[in-house]
């Protein structure tokens, strides 16, 4: 991955923490984010990434902790910090009195960007959005994929250094999804920052350097997605499917296959460095199931194996 | 699409301007966003809020004023019961407008909406928003009030161009009632709570001497509607109204210079809880 020269970290959190009463919303988490680094945030929903993104863009204040972006307390210098932000939040939050084009503009003007600049800039920006053709219909006309386009194509207007990405892909379809990422990747190669948090570990796996796994507001682990893999999963993982009814009483004629075995509702894992040698074992000891799957590991398993529940509950 | 980042762009110096945190002095941003999206979507919101006032003239003043007749105005000489209540209405119109933009509308955009969090992601800062906002709704008064004046100069109960002067005060009733109802907005969660600024504001409208004089309550009674702004409102535009003036107009109006001077500094120093929560 190409990285900028070491310099200080554009953000830095340490000991963050935002509480709501009794809740603990972020609980005391601690991380660095280097330029053009791509860092995400991976967890459940509830987990807390949200509440950290809306911190860091300076518009939720911290119970405790210290927090800087590009050396600046975002809570001391908000206008300053978000000149340089550009956030897709996890819902649309479009101006709906205004139209498709409009919302450029306008959002381009609460930046004291000049019109001269923000003109050519939207319509570049409806291009990359392709919405060139709705550039005058109402943001209510438009569907749920092109909204979410609009709004991370409204991310761009200010030319961001660090871009936050709340859920950036849920809601589109998986040939929009990939435009995106390709997009991000994109962004990410002139060096801007990409901030990210998705529960879809596919997305994690493709988009980020380095992730923290986050479970009820702390963070679980953290490291490249193959670290994290490496660390936490093994390289290969047998799925078996016996039936609802069966998955649960199966595993204990399953024990001493593979190095763990995870008896899940609606299937059993067995975590092994040879999947297909532990496939032979399990028809060995004269097992039938209906399906078997051999695949390698994800993040989805590391974060099973760290928190003991599934991230799309 | 930019050129390539260096370490050297992700090292920001930090303004030691006053206010740095909440404002970007940026307000006229978002007051180019409310007049565009007045201009697209919502005008025929803003024509009945200036009709509201007009009704109320014609109902109560041609229609109750026939059986009223003539009443004794701020100078003591005899005035139609349209005359007495015309600057009455203008202040509780500028009073509802003012309220309604600073409360309701706030509340509503802050929870529902959603526009202030689009906004509050860029660099606005919260004042600017605020100060936005209360600007927009001082210019919907400022129409309203013009509006109000012509048709009661149609109605012939204007007999002095001072009575002009009524547009820019309720311009500065409005500021006082705006600038405080945004700081009032930041104590509210739920619109259960919301439905208390009706609560206050309908008995506020009814007994502020807007339909008949101060004199017909007992004295204890008359100093409470006399610490409540609106009374303050409604006096001062009716001196205005005759171009009647007293050392008592001197007194409505630093009621409401102070009143925007604490609502604004209110609203300040509740930013964070109205729009960072």
């Amino acid at each position: 991955m190409p990285t900028l020269p070491a310099g200080p970290p554009v953000i830095s959190a340490q000991q963050l923490s935002k509480h709501y009463g009794d809740f603990k919303a972020v609980d005391g988490i601690s991380f660095e984010v280097p330029a053009g680094e791509s860092f995400g945030l991976l967890g459940p929903n509830g987990a807390g990434k949200s509440t950290t993104m809306r911190m860091i863009g300076g518009v939720s204040q911290r119970t405790s902790g210290q927090l800087t972006i590009m050396g600046l307390d975002p809570e001391e210098h908000g206008p300053e910090v978000r000149a340089h932000l550009g956030v897709v939040p996890q819902q649309d939050n479009l101006d709906e009195e205004l139209k498709v084009r409009d919302n450029l503009l306008v959002y381009g003007r609460y930046f004291g960007l000049p019109m001269s600049y923000l003109k050519p800039k939207a319509d570049e920006l409806l291009e990359f959005a392709q919405l060139t053709d709705k550039a005058s219909a109402k943001v209510d006309a438009l569907s749920g994929g092109m909204k979410r386009r609009l709004t991370i194509a409204r991310s761009l207007i200010n030319e961001p250094k660090i871009l936050l990405l709340d859920e950036p892909t849920t809601g589109l379809d998986p040939q929009a999804r990939h435009i995106l990422w390709d997009r991000l990747f994109r962004l990410k190669e002139s060096g801007v920052t990409l901030i990210l948090t998705t529960h879809y570990m596919d997305e994690a796996e493709q988009l980020c350097d380095r992730l923290v796994v986050v479970d009820k507001g702390q963070i679980m682990a953290e490291g490249s997605p193959a670290q994290l893999i490496r660390d936490h999963s093994t390289r290969e993982v047998l799925e078996l499917r016996f039936g609802s009814e069966r998955n649960t009483t199966v595993a204990a004629d399953l024990q001493g296959i593979g190095d763990r075995l995870e008896p899940l509702p609606d299937r059993v894992l067995i975590y092994t460095h040879d999947g297909e040698a532990a496939l032979e074992e399990v028809t060995a000891r004269g097992l039938r199931p209906i399906t078997s799957l051999v695949r390698r590991s994800s993040l989805e398993d590391v974060f099973l194996r760290l928190t003991g529940r599934s991230l799309v509950d | 699409m930019s050129a390539q980042l260096t370490a050297q762009d992700y090292s920001l110096d930090g303004s030691k301007r006053p206010l740095a945190a909440l404002y970007s002095r940026n307000a006229r941003a978002v007051i180019a966003r409310g007049l565009l999206a007045t201009r697209s979507s919502n005008w025929l919101v803003m024509v009945s809020g200036f009709f509201e006032p007009v009704l109320y003239l014609v109902s109560m003043g041609v229609g109750l004023g026939a059986l009223v007749g003539t009443v004794e105005g701020p100078d003591g000489r005899a005035i139609s019961y349209a005359a007495y209540i015309a600057p009455a209405l203008l202040a509780v119109s500028a009073m509802n407008g003012a309220v309604y933009d600073s409360t309701w509308n706030v509340f509503f955009k802050m929870n529902f909406a959603k526009l202030y969090q689009g906004m509050l992601y860029t660099s606005l800062g919260p004042l600017d928003v605020a100060i936005g906002e209360i600007f927009l709704a001082l210019l919907r008064g400022a129409m309203y009030a013009t509006g109000f004046t012509a048709v009661m100069a149609l109605m012939g109960l204007i007999t002095s161009p001072v009575a002009l002067l009524m547009i820019p005060a309720s311009v500065v009733i409005a500021f006082g009632f705006a600038s405080f109802g945004m700081g009032i907005t930041s104590f509210m969660k739920t619109f259960q709570q919301m439905e208390w600024v009706n609560f206050v504001m309908l008995p506020m409208f009814l007994f502020s001497a807007t339909f008949y004089p101060l004199s017909v309550y007992p004295q204890g009674i008359q100093w409470f509607i006399q610490a409540l702004p609106l009374w303050h409102g409604v006096e001062l535009l009716r001196q205005i109204s005759i171009a009647s003036f007293t050392p008592a107009t001197v007194i409505h109006l630093s009621y409401f210079l102070v009143m925007i001077a604490v609502g604004m500094l209110l609203t300040t120093l509740r930013l964070r809880k109205l729009f960072l929560r």
